[in-house]
C-alpha cells in the first residue's frame, strides 16, 4: 500500500523556483496495476522520482508499506529501493558487457542476498517476465529491444518488490514488441498480484492499466478507474 | 556486496577495454620497475663496497703518521711522509685490553724483478706474523712471513697474486727468487686473491718480514702503518680513545695536533655506505617520478572510465547500490590496475637488474623488501589516484546520472 498524501516538490534553480508538483494526493493499493499520465513537462516524472525512492518531495509525505520515505538519507533510499521498488527504463539500461542473468541478479547483489539464494530467484524472476531459457547466458546486447525490456523486468522483479515502477516502458519499442511487453506487465499484474505504477505520455499505454491518474501541471487533473482496458493476447507473448 | 561480487565487477571492467587497460598500467610497470631495478642496483653495488672494506679486516683501526685535517676526508697526502710511528709504539699499545691483534706495517713501493727478467713496480710491505690475522690474508700456497723470520731478518717474501701472475704468469713462484731493489729474496707463499677495494689493491703486493724492510730494503727505523684488530666492534671508541691517549703521551705532543691519526675501518665504512646510500635514494627518486606519472594516468583513465558508465553508475544507484557500494567499485578496479602494473613493474625491474649484474658487473640484489614495497606502493598509488574518480562516481545523483547521454 502506497500513500502520497499533499507532495509538493520545488525545484530551485537558477532562474528561481519551479513548482513541479502541487499538492499531490493518491493511495494505491497492493496489486492495483496503475497508469501515470501526462504531457512532459506534467511532473510524473518527479513523482516517479519520488515514489521511486530517488528523490524526496520537499514537503508532504510518501509512505511505502508504512514507512515514510519522503525525507530519508541517500543510502536509506538505496536500501529501500534495493529491497521494495523495481524499476524498469525507457532506455533498459542493462550492462551491456554482462550477460542477461547477472544482470538480473544484480539487485540481489546490492541487496545483500546470499549468493546460494541467488540462482533460484534470477531464474524464477526470468520466467515471470517471459524470457526464453536459451537467452539466459547470452550478452545483454545480442538481444532485441523486447527481450531487453523483459530482461529489465526480470530484473525490477528479482528482489520481490513492493512495487514495480515503469517509466516509459514502451518508448523505445514499436507497437508490437510494445505490445508484449505491456502483455508481461498485465500478466505479472493478473497472476502474480505485482503492484505496478507504468508512467506514460501515451493514452493508448495507459489503457493497458486498471486505473488511470491524469496529470497535469503539477497536480492531477483526474484519477479514474478504466473501463475499457486494453487486454493483451497472451497467444502471442 | 561480497568480495567475490566485487572482484567479478572488477574483472569484468578492466577486462571490457583491455587495450586501454594495458596502456595505462604501462605507467605503473615502468615506474615500479625502474624503481625495483634502480634499488637493486643500489643495493648491491653497496653490498660489493661492504664487502670489500670488511674484506680487508673487520673491527680495525689504522695508526698513520701526521695528522688527517678533520673534513679533508680519509685520503691523506701525508701518509708516510713524516715518520713518526716507531716499533717502541707498537709495544706501547699492546697493552691496550681489548685489542685481539696488532701488526706493524712499512711500506713502499719498489721494482721487483724476477729470474726470468720480468719485472714490476709494486707495493713491497714489511710485516710480522700478526698482519696476516689482522688483515684477513691467508697463503694460496706456501706460508705467511712469520715471527722467526722477522727475528732472523730473513731475506723472504710472499706474493699477492697479481703480483706472481705478473712476474710467473701460470708458474708456482714458491721456492723461486726475485729481486726486490737489488737483493734477493726466497719466495715462501703465495696469497689468496681478495679483490680491490677502492684506491688499494691487495692482490698488487709482496710483503717482506718487517726487520728485514726496515733494515736492508728502507733503511730506516719507522713504521707506515700499524693496524689494531680489535676483540669486538663495541670496544672499538675505547681502544681508540686508549690508543690515542697512549700515542698522545709517548711521543709528547700537542693533542690538538697530533702527529698521529686514528681511522677506523668503521668510519671508512660507514663514508661509503653513505655515499652509496645517497646514490640509491637519488636513483629511486628519479625512478619515482615515472611512478607518479603513472599514477597520474591512472586517474586520467578512471575519471573518463566513470563519464562513459555515468547512466550505469545511476542504473546501479537506481536499483540499490549505496555510496560505499559505488566507491568501493571504482576504487577497486584503480588499485586492481596499478596492483597488475605493480606486478608486471616487479617482473620488468628483477629482468633490468638481471641485465645489469650481467653486463655491467654489478652484483644486484632485489630484496623481498623492496617487492613487497613496491607491491604496497602500487596499491596505495591505486587508492590515491582512484578515490578521487571513485567519489565523483560514488556522488552522482542517480536521476541525473540516467538522464546522462
Amino acid at each position: 500500500m502506497i500513500e502520497v498524501k499533499n507532495v509538493t516538490k520545488v525545484y530551485e534553480g537558477a532562474g528561481g523556483s519551479t513548482l513541479a508538483l502541487n499538492d499531490v494526493s493518491f493511495d494505491i493499493n497492493d496489486g492495483e496495476f496503475v497508469a501515470i499520465m501526462g504531457p512532459s513537462g506534467s511532473g510524473k516524472s518527479t513523482l516517479m522520482h519520488i515514489l521511486g525512492c530517488l528523490d524526496t518531495a520537499t514537503s508532504g509525505q510518501c509512505v511505502l508499506e508504512g514507512k515514510d520515505v519522503s525525507q530519508l538519507s541517500d543510502d536509506a533510499l538505496a536500501h529501500i529501493r534495493s529491497s521494495e521498488i523495481g524499476f524498469v527504463f525507457q532506455s533498459f539500461n542493462l550492462l551491456s558487457r554482462a550477460s542477461v542473468f547477472r544482470n538480473v541478479s544484480l539487485p540481489l547483489i546490492y541487496g545483500g542476498i546470499a549468493p546460494t539464494e541467488r540462482d533460484g530467484k534470477t531464474k524464477a524472476a526470468l520466467i515471470s517476465a517471459g524470457l526464453p531459457e536459451d537467452r539466459w547466458y547470452h550478452l545483454s546486447n545480442q538481444l532485441s529491444g523486447g527481450q531487453m525490456q523483459r530482461v529489465a523486468i526480470a530484473r525490477s522483479l528479482v528482489n520481490d518488490p513492493a512495487l514495480i515502477l515503469a517509466d516509459e516502458p514502451t518508448g523505445n519499442l514499436d507497437t508490437k514488441t510494445g505490445e508484449i511487453v505491456l502483455g508481461t506487465f498485465q500478466n505479472l499484474n493478473e497472476k502474480e498480484r505485482r503492484t505496478i505504477i507504468l508512467i506514460t505520455h501515451e493514452p493508448y499505454v495507459a489503457e493497458h492499466a486498471d486505473r488511470i491518474i491524469h496529470i497535469k501541471d503539477g497536480a492531477i487533473l483526474e484519477d479514474v478507474k478504466n473501463h475499457k482496458k486494453r487486454k493483451v493476447n497472451h497467444a502471442h507473448l | 556486496m561480497t568480495i567475490h561480487d566485487l572482484a567479478q565487477e572488477t574483472y569484468g571492467a578492466i577486462t571490457v577495454n583491455k587495450v586501454r587497460s594495458g596502456l595505462t598500467i604501462l605507467g605503473i610497470v615502468i615506474g615500479i620497475g625502474s624503481v625495483i631495478a634502480m634499488v637493486s642496483i643500489g643495493q648491491g653495488a653497496s653490498a660489493t663496497v661492504q664487502s670489500s672494506i670488511e674484506g680487508l679486516g673487520s673491527n680495525l683501526l689504522t695508526v698513520v703518521p701526521g695528522f688527517l685535517q678533520p673534513g679533508r676526508g680519509i685520503v691523506s697526502a701525508g701518509r708516510g711522509s713524516s715518520q713518526t710511528l716507531k716499533n717502541e709504539d707498537v709495544d706501547a699499545l699492546r697493552s691496550i685490553p681489548g685489542i685481539a691483534h696488532i701488526s706493524a706495517e712499512l711500506q713502499r713501493r719498489f721494482q721487483i724483478v724476477s729470474p726470468a727478467g720480468t719485472n714490476t713496480n709494486s707495493t713491497v710491505i714489511g710485516v710480522t706474523s700478526e698482519y696476516a690475522d689482522v688483515r684477513n690474508v691467508t697463503p694460496e700456497s706456501g706460508v705467511f712471513i712469520t715471527d722467526a723470520h722477522v727475528r732472523s731478518m730473513g731475506r723472504v717474501a710472499v706474493l699477492g697474486p697479481t703480483v706472481a701472475h705478473d712476474l710467473f704468469a701460470d708458474q708456482d713462484p714458491v721456492g723461486k727468487t726475485v729481486r726486490i731493489n737489488k737483493v734477493n729474496m726466497k719466495i715462501i707463499g703465495v696469497l689468496k686473491t681478495k679483490g680491490s677495494a677502492g684506491f688499494f689493491n691487495p692482490d698488487d703486493t709482496v710483503f717482506v718480514p718487517l726487520s728485514t724492510m726496515q733494515k736492508i730494503l728502507a733503511g730506516d727505523d719507522f713504521l707506515s702503518t700499524i693496524a689494531i684488530s680489535v676483540e669486538t666492534k663495541d670496544a672499538m671508541p675505547d681502544v681508540q680513545d686508549a690508543a690515542t691517549t697512549i700515542l698522545l703521551q709517548k711521543h709528547r705532543v700537542d693533542p690538538t695536533s697530533p702527529d698521529f691519526s686514528i681511522v677506523s675501518q668503521a668510519d671508512i665504512l660507514g663514508t661509503l655506505t653513505q655515499v652509496t646510500n645517497t646514490f640509491t635514494i637519488f636513483l629511486a627518486a628519479v625512478a619515482s617520478i615515472s611512478l607518479l606519472v603513472g599514477g597520474i594516468g591512472i586517474m586520467n583513465m578512471m575519471l573518463t572510465t566513470v563519464t562513459e558508465r555515468t547512466r550505469e553508475i545511476g542504473l546501479r544507484k537506481a536499483i540499490g547500490a549505496t555510496r560505499r557500494d559505488i566507491s568501493m567499485q571504482f576504487l577497486s578496479e584503480a588499485v586492481a590496475l596499478t596492483v597488475l602494473g605493480g606486478a608486471a613493474g616487479v617482473a620488468l625491474g628483477w629482468l633490468a637488474s638481471f641485465v645489469v649484474s650481467q653486463f655491467a658487473g654489478i652484483a644486484t640484489s632485489v630484496s623481498l623488501f623492496s617487492v613487497l614495497l613496491a607491491f604496497g606502493v602500487s596499491g596505495a598509488i591505486g587508492i590515491a589516484f582512484g578515490y578521487y574518480p571513485a567519489r565523483r562516481a560514488a556522488g552522482l545523483n542517480p536521476i541525473e546520472a540516467l538522464r546522462y547521454e
